[in-house]
């Protein structure tokens, strides 16, 4: 935060703003430090466990009712489509990838990826009608009914969720995982991924207890992981949460998104708006009456010269 | 109002307006030209591709993909469209703030360079937006207010009135309606000081939508200064496109003009020719400092590094050392062609932030490159726009002090 207030400040500076309008920016900016909702749910997904038997998958189109649905026993059985990494598109919101086991080549890592559910996410902040909202419940939802189709979501999203229904020309809505939100408002709901899962390879509860969770495991289970829980940070942190027995980035996570939540990003220039509407009219105001009072002298002047020529 | 009644002797009023002086067919005859052959080639070709991408979708019509979700229509017409129509902006504030009379026969042409620059690049936006048809949700169904786009949505609509406020008077001079004009020279200034606010912020507004993506664009041109380099590009875009636009238009429109003195356009493009200069010099030291604040050097040896450089030297620093050349020597003919290299040159600033830099770490076959229709529907959207332009320099006194009435006052 610090960072980005130096450097606002700097920005603030160089623009010629006069320094008496820094107080009231900060005041605002801190909203982003909050911890975020308390309540909300998470999960732990623990890609040691996953035997990529793409159940996850098959469930969430289940429920969600999404296109190009198979049979579970045509999910299990084809192994091809690991051959290739994958990302969420607009007939699938979950995807589970096969990475290759570093320290142990027999055992491929799988892991699923899906929407993370920020803390502060991207997609909303950057939004213009306000088409997603994060819940107090955590998930991270999105009304069709609002959405214009600009995909500033998808460029914003740093995991590269959002997809797109291009081919549909009159009605394209942007797709990304619920967190099955209508399942997990209701006491007692558990996504349909996490249910169906036969291994326990996700864990889901309330964010705060999953943090906890994840770092009793890695200091109960010495060696199996390594000691770091990726989206506890990431981003300001994100409801989804991995552990994983190999470094990250030979999993398929970027490692370089750093700990500052997306939106905080903007703010700082979002905040100039008003000082720019009271600074920039007032001076504007104040260049022309010195252009006005110029010319009118000018004016006096060249008329006390012509005066004065007739008077002689 | 006129009706299209046929009248040998006399013009009809749409005859006399609209048509030129002449009748109808007379009117059709005077546009059998070289120029409008190819423009109705190109729209023969782009008005199909619009409708398909209308009818079929953005899928089959562009090469956007989940990666990949913004191309050219953001990155080449609402990017470069925006910047290079600061024109407005930049001589208005000049003219109407800072009191430079003799920039005063720029104004009207810059602002209708702007208005349609913005227009055109709306119009464009609207055939990337998944559903065009909700294009005025952010304004009257839901507030996104902690969006930059929601930002650049309103100010952007707001400062296309306040062009059209500034470009009124000369509407109602060609209609002859003196009151309505009357009423509109004193909003100018008005107009122009509301302009210049939401100039500033829309323009460093549209480079800070890419403050949300600091792992996707290159380091190189991710920075927190992108809304101060951002501004500063748009505000010497604005000039360059103010020397170009003149040049062409006082050569091709040079019979409007009665009293052409090429020697005054010469002298003021000298002096807009040196506020090019001071701004890009200006660019020059923000992008340097960037790089510096954000430790980037080691970058510079890689081959966005060469891109970088090239950008920033070959047509920031060099368009700038010439430009101040230029102005001491008065070598009106450089500054011209200086102008263009700027041009040049922001378009490629604006592509780099958002195609060619943008999503640097992907794979190469999984970047974008325009689909063929994403080209041609480009290049339709700027015919029409040029068109446009044309047929209002041809009507309204834009280049000129309409006879009927008494200048404006600046």
């Amino acid at each position: 935060m610090d960072a980005n207030r130096r450097t606002f400040l700097k920005t603030l500076a160089s623009v010629g703003i006069t320094t008496s309008l820094f107080g009231a920016r900060s005041a605002g900016a801190d909203i982003t430090s909050l911890p975020g909702y308390p309540n909300q749910y998470g999960v732990l997904v623990d890609t040691t466990v996953c035997i990529g038997c793409r159940r996850c998958e098959w469930a969430c189109k289940e429920w969600n009712k999404l296109p190009n649905q198979l049979s579970l026993s045509e999910y299990e059985k084809d192994k091809a489509v690991f051959d290739k990494i994958r990302r969420t598109n607009e007939n699938t919101y979950t995807v589970v990838n096969r990475f290759e086991n570093p320290l142990d080549k027999s055992k491929p890592i799988y892991v699923k990826k899906q929407c993370m559910h920020c803390i502060e996410p991207g997609c909303a902040s950057s939004c213009f009608v306000k088409a997603f909202t994060k819940r107090p419940e955590g998930a991270v939802t999105y009304d069709a009914s609002l959405c214009v189709g600009c995909r500033y979501c998808m460029a914003a999203c740093p995991f590269d969720i959002p997809a797109y229904q291009y081919y549909d020309p009159w009605t394209p809505e942007v797709t990304k995982c619920t967190f099955c939100f209508d399942r997990i408002v209701k006491e007692g709901g558990v996504p349909a991924c996490v249910s169906i899962c036969p291994v326990e390879t996700m864990t889901f509860g309330k964010r705060s207890d999953l943090v906890e969770l994840a770092h009793k495991k890695i200091v109960d289970n010495p060696g199996r992981y390594v000691n770091h829980i990726y989206g506890e940070k990431e981003v300001g942190g994100v409801s989804w949460m991995y552990l994983s027995a190999v470094p990250f980035d030979r999993i398929g996570f970027r490692t370089d998104l750093g700990t500052t939540a997306i939106p905080s990003l903007s703010k700082p220039f979002l905040s100039l708006v008003s000082p720019v509407f009271i600074v920039i009219p007032a001076l504007a105001m104040g260049l022309y009456s010195f252009k006005h009072r110029r010319d009118v002298l000018e004016q006096q002047a060249c008329k006390q010269a012509l005066e004065h020529k007739e008077g002689k | 109002m006129g009706t299209t009644a046929q009248s040998e002797f006399k013009p009809t009023w749409v005859q006399e307006n609209i048509f030129l002086g002449m009748t109808f067919k007379d009117y059709l005859k005077s546009n059998i030209t070289p120029f409008n052959g190819v423009v109705a080639v190109i729209l023969a070709i782009g008005i199909p591709v619009i409708i398909y991408r209308l009818v079929y979708g953005l899928g089959p019509s562009t090469n956007l993909n989940d990666n990949n979700p913004w191309g050219i229509w953001i990155g080449f017409d609402m990017l470069c469209g925006v910047a290079l129509a600061a024109g407005g902006f930049v001589i208005g504030s000049a003219v109407h703030l800072f009191g430079m009379r003799e920039y005063a026969f720029l104004f009207r042409p810059a602002v209708l360079t702007g208005f349609l620059g913005y227009l055109f690049a709306i119009i464009a936006l609207t055939f990337d937006l998944g559903r065009y048809y909700r294009i005025p949700y952010p304004m009257f169904v839901s507030w996104g207010v902690n969006s930059v786009l929601f930002l650049v949505a309103w100010h952007v609509a707001l400062y296309l009135s306040c062009q059209f406020v500034e470009w009124c008077p000369a509407i109602f001079e060609w209609l002859n309606m003196k009151k309505a004009r009357r009423i509109f020279i004193k909003a100018t200034l008005g107009a122009t000081i509301f302009g210049v606010c939401l100039s500033m912020l829309h323009q460093s507004a549209l480079g800070s939508i890419f403050l949300l993506m600091p792992e996707k664009l290159h380091p190189l041109w991710y920075s927190e200064y992108i809304p101060l380099w951002f501004f500063m590009s748009a505000v010497v875009g604005g000039i360059v496109m103010t020397i170009v636009e003149s040049a062409a238009s006082h050569k091709i429109f040079a019979k409007q003009i009665k009293d052409h003195d090429p020697k005054h356009l010469d002298r003021v493009t000298i002096g807009l020719g040196k506020a090019a200069s001071v701004g890009l010099f200006a660019y020059f030291f923000m992008k340097v400092i960037g790089l510096a604040h954000g430790h980037n050097w080691g970058y510079l040896n890689t081959p966005y590094g060469y891109l970088f450089l090239v950008e920033i030297i070959g047509f920031v620093l060099i368009p700038a050392i010439l430009f101040m050349y230029a102005v001491q020597n008065e070598l009106v003919g450089l500054i011209r062609s200086m102008a263009i290299v700027t041009v040049i040159g922001i378009i490629f600033n604006r592509l780099n932030h958002s195609i060619i830099a943008f999503n640097w770490h992907l794979p190469f076959e999984e970047r974008y490159f325009p689909h063929w229709m994403e080209v041609v529907l480009t290049v339709t959207i700027v015919t029409i726009g040029i068109l446009t332009f044309q047929w209002i320099m041809n009507r309204m006194p834009i280049l000129y002090d309409h006879p009927g009435f008494e200048p404006e006052k600046h």
